[in-house]
C-alpha cells in the first residue's frame, strides 16, 4: 500500500514540478496516438466499408485477418516496422527509425484492424435495404457512405475509443521503433517501462496513473458525445437548434 | 397486347432481363409509362415485380436490355437520373435522426438550401398529415406514421417519376385505407408519373390508370383495371385476379354474341365474340349465387342454373365461400346471412346460378 501512496505522491510531484519533462512526454503520447488513431480511422472506415458491402473473392479470409488483427501483438508489429525502417532495411533511406513517425506508423497499424473490425461489423448490421433507400434518395457513393456512417455513429465512436486505447496503451512497438529516447520518442508507456526497470516504482506508478487518467478523460469525453448523440436522435428536437450540420456535402 | 408504347413515354423498359443464379426473374420485352400515368404492376410473390421496379429506378443494373428515361437510354445507375426519381419501399427505412431531417436528407444531397429544404419538408409532412411529428425521432414512430413520413420524403423531392414498392402491405387495414386515400389525392393533384408495385387488387384498381399483371417474370396482361380484372387474358392471370372457377368447355351453339358451351354435361350460356371452338369459362365467386335445389328461377336474366352438391363451406368474416361440385368445381361467395337462411352445408344438394354476362371466356 505504501508503494501506491508513494506513487500518488510522486505523480502529484511530477505534475507540479514537471519532473522528467512529464508534460512533454504526456503530450507526445497524445500526439503520437492521436495521429495514429486518425490515420487508422481513415484506413479502417474505408476498409470496413469495403468488407461490409463488397463481395469479392477472399473476403472471408480478409475478415478473418482483420479479426486476428484486432488482437495483433504489438511486439510483432514493432519488429516488422523496425526491420523495414532499419538503416539497411528496404525503407532505411527514409531515416524514420527512432522517430515519432515510426511510432505513429506502428500504432496506426495496431489500431487500424480494431477500427476496421468495428466499422465492418456495425455497417453489416444495418438493414440491407437501407442502402437501397439511401441510393434511391439520390445519394452519390460518398454521400451514401457518409449517411450510413452517421447511422452507425455510436458503434463508430466506440471503435475510435478502442483504437485510441490500443494505440496509447501499447509499449512494445513504440519502444522498438521509437527507441524510447528522452526528449524525442519517449511516451508515457515507454517512460513507465524505463522507470520500472531502474527500480523506481514510485515514479513508474506515477506515470502509469497519469496515463490512466488521460485515458479516462478521453473516454469520458467520447462517452459524453455518444450520449449526446443518443439523446439528440431519441428525444424531441427544438425547432431552432434543429438542423445539425451533419452534411458537409450539402453544397453539392 | 397493348404495350402502352407511346412517344410521350416518361420511362420505358426495352428487352429488360434480370437473372438470379441462372434463373430469369424479369423478362420484359417492352413496357412504358406515359407522363403523368399511374401504372400498377400486380402479381403473386416472387413474380419479379420488385426486381423490375429496382431496374426501372436505376438501382439495379439489368442483365439484359435497358431502361430509357424520356426516350434516352440510361447507362447503369446514373446519379443525374436517379435524382429525378423517388422510391418508397415496403419498409419505411427511415434514417436514425429526427423526422424533419429524414425528409430533408434527399434535398440536402441535391444541394437544396436549408430554408428551402425545411419549407418543402414541412409542406409535404403536412400534406400527409404528420407535420406534428417533424421534431420527433424517427425511431419513435408507429408503422403508419413512418410510412407517411416515407411518402412525404419521396414527394418532397418533387420527383418526375415515383416508384412505390408495396408501400402499404405491412400496414393494418384501416391505416392502409387512410394512407391510400391520401396518396390517391396527392397523385391526382401532382400527376406524378408513377409505378406502383402491389399484390393488392383493390389498391391496383383504385390507384392505377393501367394495370400490368406480372407472373413468372413476364407481363402477362396490360390494360385498364376493368379489363384486366374483368377479362383476364389467360388462365394464370384469371387465377391471380381472383377468378376461382375456371372450366374448359366446348362451344356447341352461337347466336349473335350469345355463346352456348358444354362442360361436363352442363350447358353454359355466356357472352363472347370470336370464332373459337373451345374456351375456358371463368367465373368470379362474387358473381355466382347458390340456391336451394328446388328453388324456381325468379330473375330471368340468370341464364345459368347448374345443379350440384356442396363440397365445402368456409366462413370468412361477413362472407362465406361455398365450393359446389357440379361435375367441376364452382366457387361462390355469398353472405353469411344467406348461407344461414338457405341452410347450406357440406353435402347439401343446391343449384348454382350466374348470369351469361358474368361468365368470361378465354378462347383456347
Amino acid at each position: 500500500m505504501d508503494l501506491v501512496w508513494e506513487g500518488l505522491r510522486e505523480a502529484v510531484d511530477l505534475l507540479v514540478h514537471n519532473k522528467h519533462g512529464v508534460y512533454e512526454i504526456a503530450w507526445r503520447s497524445v500526439y503520437v496516438s492521436g495521429l495514429a488513431t486518425a490515420i487508422a480511422l481513415v484506413l479502417g472506415v474505408g476498409a470496413g466499408a469495403v468488407l461490409a458491402f463488397k463481395r469479392f473473392p477472399g473476403r472471408v479470409v480478409a475478415l478473418a485477418l482483420v479479426n486476428t488483427g484486432m488482437g495483433l501483438p504489438p511486439v510483432v508489429v514493432g519488429l516488422v516496422i523496425a526491420i523495414l525502417l532499419w538503416r539497411s532495411g528496404p525503407l532505411g533511406e527514409l531515416h524514420w527509425i527512432y522517430t515519432p513517425r515510426a511510432m505513429i506508423i506502428a500504432q496506426a497499424i495496431i489500431a487500424t484492424p480494431v477500427i476496421t473490425g468495428f466499422t465492418a461489423a456495425s455497417l453489416a448490421s444495418l438493414n440491407p435495404h437501407l442502402r437501397l433507400q439511401v441510393y434511391a434518395l439520390g445519394a452519390s457513393r460518398l454521400q451514401m457512405l457518409w449517411i450510413l456512417l452517421q447511422e452507425v455513429r455510436l458503434p463508430l465512436l466506440a471503435a475510435i475509443m478502442a483504437g485510441f486505447g490500443a494505440a496509447i496503451s501499447e509499449v512494445g512497438a513504440s519502444v522498438m521503433v521509437g527507441g524510447n529516447i528522452a526528449g524525442q520518442t519517449r511516451v508515457l508507456t515507454g517512460a513507465v517501462l524505463l522507470e520500472q526497470s531502474k527500480g523506481r516504482f514510485g515514479e513508474a506508478l506515477a506515470l502509469g496513473i497519469i496515463l490512466l487518467t488521460m485515458m479516462v478523460v478521453v473516454n469520458v469525453l467520447f462517452t459524453w458525445v455518444q450520449l449526446g448523440i443518443h439523446r439528440d436522435a431519441g428525444a424531441a428536437h427544438e425547432p431552432e437548434g434543429g438542423g445539425r450540420p451533419l452534411q458537409p456535402w450539402t453544397r453539392g | 397486347m397493348d404495350t402502352g408504347l407511346t412517344p410521350k413515354a416518361k420511362l420505358a423498359a426495352n428487352a429488360l432481363v434480370a437473372r438470379r443464379g441462372g434463373r430469369t426473374v424479369v423478362d420484359v420485352p417492352e413496357l412504358s409509362v406515359a407522363r403523368g400515368e399511374v401504372l400498377a404492376v400486380v402479381g403473386p410473390n416472387g413474380a419479379g415485380k420488385t426486381t423490375l421496379l429496382l431496374q426501372l429506378a436505376l438501382l439495379e443494373r439489368p442483365d439484359g436490355g435497358e431502361v430509357s428515361f424520356e426516350g434516352a437510354r440510361t447507362r447503369g445507375r446514373e446519379l443525374r437520373l436517379r435524382r429525378r426519381m423517388a422510391v418508397v419501399f415496403q419498409e419505411p427505412l427511415l434514417l436514425d435522426r429526427p423526422v424533419l431531417a429524414n425528409v430533408e436528407a434527399g434535398l440536402a444531397m441535391r444541394g437544396v438550401g436549408r430554408a428551402e429544404r425545411r419549407k418543402r419538408a414541412l409542406r409535404w409532412l403536412g400534406r400527409f398529415g404528420v407535420e406534428q411529428l417533424a421534431w420527433r425521432s424517427s425511431r419513435t414512430l408507429s408503422g403508419g406514421e413512418a410510412q407517411r413520413v416515407s411518402l412525404a420524403r419521396a414527394f418532397a423531392l418533387e420527383p418526375e417519376v415515383l416508384l412505390l414498392d408495396e408501400p402499404f402491405s405491412a400496414l393494418d387495414t384501416p391505416t392502409r385505407a387512410a394512407i391510400t386515400d391520401d396518396l390517391a389525392a396527392v397523385l391526382v393533384e401532382t400527376r406524378t408519373t408513377t409505378v406502383l408495385v402491389t399484390h393488392d387488387h383493390d389498391e391496383a384498381a383504385r390507384l392505377g390508370d393501367r394495370v400490368a399483371v406480372m407472373i413468372g417474370g413476364r407481363i402477362r396482361q396490360l390494360g385498364a383495371p376493368a379489363e384486366v380484372f374483368g377479362a383476364p387474358a389467360d388462365e394464370d392471370v384469371a387465377a391471380f385476379v381472383g377468378i376461382e372457377t375456371i372450366v374448359p368447355a366446348d362451344v356447341i351453339a352461337r347466336e349473335d354474341e350469345l355463346v352456348v358451351l358444354r362442360a361436363h354435361g352442363h350447358d353454359i350460356e355466356a357472352v363472347g365474340a370470336g370464332t373459337f371452338h373451345r374456351a375456358l369459362v371463368c367465373l368470379r365467386p362474387e358473381d355466382v349465387s347458390v340456391a336451394a335445389a328446388g328453388d324456381r328461377a325468379t330473375d330471368s336474366s340468370v341464364r345459368n342454373r347448374l345443379p350440384g352438391r356442396v363440397a365445402r363451406v368456409v366462413r370468412t368474416g361477413a362472407d362465406a365461400r361455398v365450393e359446389v361440385d357440379c361435375g367441376f368445381r364452382v366457387v361462390a361467395r355469398i353472405t353469411r346471412r344467406s348461407l344461414d337462411e338457405l341452410g347450406i352445408e357440406a353435402g347439401a344438394e343446391v343449384v348454382v346460378t350466374f348470369k351469361a354476362t358474368a361468365a368470361h371466356l378465354i378462347p383456347k
